[in-house]
């Protein structure tokens, strides 16, 4: 490993870069403290030692390292919790069965729960216990962010989102990429409009590496004649607090988009290809503010598979080549957009070649959770990848598509590093050219 | 009073009260931290999300089929050995003796299998049990992960079963020790049940119904 990763892992992501060790200690403790809750207690305490959880993941299965173990991966909250809180704490504490978690032990954590993990839940489908292992992660990076333990890379990204809107500085700001899109595809951009039913957000992914993708959106819409509106005060749909496991920042994130869509009366949000902003805006949104959201939030496919329910959007039907499609764990496994996208893909006559493991066992891309951002990650990512890569080959399909722009981004780089000879797609490309205006 | 009668006599007792208050406390000491209300309006409605819960207690007992082709050794072991305890434990005609006893009852029907059969039933039982064991120190996730709670589970558990075989086959010196060793070892699994993984016994259902249910009301998967 080159200097460079490990001072990109070991290096605190918060403002808090001199914490000594017991201050990180006890911020951690404080942070999982106050994250937890009975549920997740029954996680921990249900847990039979049975590994059959390292058996759903990608990192293991690449690797066979034990250490990818996902339960491992919870093992200093396990330890913390049953040291301090459990039934038997004062027990355990006593006679020294649980040992403190220390500050070395979480540093070394640190690799477990953001570089090796996707938070990506097929564990939790896996387990006889029914124990979600993706919630305790969660759980778990939030500790380590009130510790000063988050990535670097991920903690600046949200820090940056949450005080400008962007997770970084760009050329110009991106909704004048928007824009310029719109003109260069001939496409009108319905932009910063002051009243709008709904509200569209796009990755920034897109906006930076997939312009089509951004000019796909911008046609489906336009062609449904849908009362829309991109805002530029909140028109990134990443957000980087999930990712980093920081609630403040997350909750600054995710009220720029909850504020504005409130303040044009939007009745839905649009999410677009994007799985861990679905997760952030659909499923914790109103916990994370307090409060409920006075609009729908819908995932693009989502959207789309209604109004092709009501009649509203007409397709027309593909060529004749075979694809395959990687069903996003965070739309399809966690956030339950299981028809969707084969419905669409159904109505455009897709010749559908499915995976092995697909829709709710689909594997992950091994990109999602932020870690498509860590470069301390990237090795082990694309080790992990291949598995996936291979299962889309064995498919036979002409062509692969998804409907994520983290999950096209990470296929992407893992098809450069593989020489892989597929591209990765896009449904709402797809659907966006089959569309009948 | 001879090691037998303390062993069923004022340790048994012992054992039973620390059996059930500990599994009552270590249940409500979980739910203490609190169920937090959410504010998030789920795709379906409580009742399916019950319905759901249900549906996950019942179908986590057997793996998808999708995991099935790295995993079904495991599972037939753990199953294995499972099933064997539980068959030694209720069908086998002094235990149910033992437990009519121990809790008063008179149940009018009360299955057994022959003597014969439970012996086979309990040495296939260890056979699976050691097998248990061996995978737990080779298979490297497993051996990860383990801890004194695995180990020390399974040592009481092999001292309850070989001495449950012992006196069968009359093996082992004086029947007295014998079986005040299996009763003694009976008595620890319960003292230790609460304190450790034997747990998993209570947590299993409110685990899996509360993960089914809250995948249910997002319309995921179980």
């Amino acid at each position: 490993m080159t200097t460079t990763v490990i001072e990109e892992r070991r290096q605190t992501g918060t403002p808090d870069a001199d914490l000594s060790p017991s201050e990180r200690e006890q911020r951690a403790m404080r942070g999982f403290a106050q994250h937890f809750g009975a549920y997740a207690a029954l996680n921990l305490e249900s847990c039979i030692h049975c590994a059959i959880c390292a058996d759903a993941c990608h990192f293991y299965i690449a690797t066979e390292d034990p250490k990818y173990t996902p339960i491992l991966k919870a093992e200093p909250f396990k330890q913390a919790f049953r040291r301090e809180s459990g039934a038997f704490a004062p027990l355990f504490k006593m006679l020294g069965l649980k040992k403190k978690v220390t500050a070395e032990q979480l540093e070394e954590w640190q690799e477990l729960l953001f570089d090796s993990c996707n938070m990506c839940g097929r564990c939790s489908l896996i387990c006889p216990m029914g124990i979600e292992v993706a919630e305790i992660i969660e759980v778990g990076r939030r500790a380590m962010a009130e510790a000063g333990l988050a990535p670097k890379a991920l903690a600046d990204r949200a820090r940056h989102q949450a005080e400008t809107g962007q997770p970084e500085e760009s050329e110009r700001p991106y909704a004048e990429v928007l824009a310029d899109i719109g003109r260069e595809n001939d496409l009108e951009v319905s932009l910063d409009k002051d009243r709008a039913d709904i509200m569209v957000c796009l990755p920034r992914t897109d906006l930076e590496r997939h312009p089509e993708s951004v000019a796909a959106m911008l046609k489906i819409m336009n062609s449904l004649g849908a009362n829309y509106t991109f805002r530029s005060d909140a028109l990134i749909a990443e957000n980087y607090g999930y990712y980093a496991g920081s609630r403040g920042l997350q909750r600054k994130i995710t009220k720029r988009i909850t504020d504005t869509a409130k303040k044009i009366g939007a009745k839905t949000v649009i999410v677009p290809e994007c799985g861990h902003a679905y997760t952030a805006l659909r499923w914790q949104a109103a916990d994370i503010i307090g409060e409920e959201l006075p609009f729908r939030v819908l995932h693009i496919t989502e959207y789309l598979g209604e109004q092709l329910a009501d009649g509203k959007l007409k397709l027309g039907q593909v060529n004749g080549e075979s694809y395959t499609f990687h069903d996003p764990c965070q739309i399809v496994r966690k956030g339950g957009v299981m028809d969707a996208p084969r419905e669409l893909m159904k109505a455009m006559g897709v010749n559908l070649k499915e995976m092995r493991n697909k829709k709710a066992f689909s594997f992950c891309c091994g990109g999602g959770g932020g870690v498509n951002d860590l470069e301390s990650a990237r090795k082990l990512r694309l080790r992990a990848q291949e598995n996936k890569l291979r299962e889309i080959d064995d498919t036979g399909a002409d062509r692969f598509m998804t409907s994520c722009s983290d999950c096209r981004v990470a296929f992407s780089d893992a098809g450069e590093h593989h020489r892989w000879d597929k591209k990765t797609d896009s449904l709402i490309e797809l659907v966006a050219a089959n569309i009948k205006e | 009073m001879t090691l037998l009668e303390f062993s069923r006599g004022p340790m048994l007792h012992f054992a039973l009260i620390v059996f059930v208050l500990g599994v009552l406390w270590r249940l409500v000491a979980v739910s203490l931290l609190g169920w937090r209300k959410s504010k998030t309006k789920w795709r379906n409605s409580t009742a399916d999300a019950v319905k759901g819960g249900a549906i996950a207690t019942g179908n986590r007992s057997w793996p998808h089929p999708e995991f099935l082709d790295r995993t079904a050794f495991g599972e037939a072991v753990g199953y294995g050995y499972h099933i064997g305890l539980f068959a030694v434990l209720l069908l086998y005609a002094p235990h149910v003796v033992f437990w009519k006893n121990l809790f008063g009852v008179n149940v009018p029907f009360w299955p057994t299998l022959p003597s014969g059969l439970m012996s086979v039933i309990s040495i296939v039982t260890i056979f699976v049990m050691f097998i248990a064991t061996v995978r737990r120190y080779m298979h490297k996730p497993l051996r990860r992960i383990s801890n004194f709670d695995d180990w020390f589970t399974l040592f009481i558990l092999y001292v309850l079963m070989l001495s449950g075989v012992m006196l069968v086959f009359g093996l082992g010196g004086r029947y007295e020790w014998v079986l005040a060793t299996h009763i003694i070892s009976f008595n620890a699994l319960l003292i230790w049940f609460p304190f450790g993984k034997l747990m998993h016994a209570f947590y299993i259902f409110p685990s899996r119904f509360i993960t089914g249910y809250k995948h249910e009301k997002k319309g995921a998967s179980s």
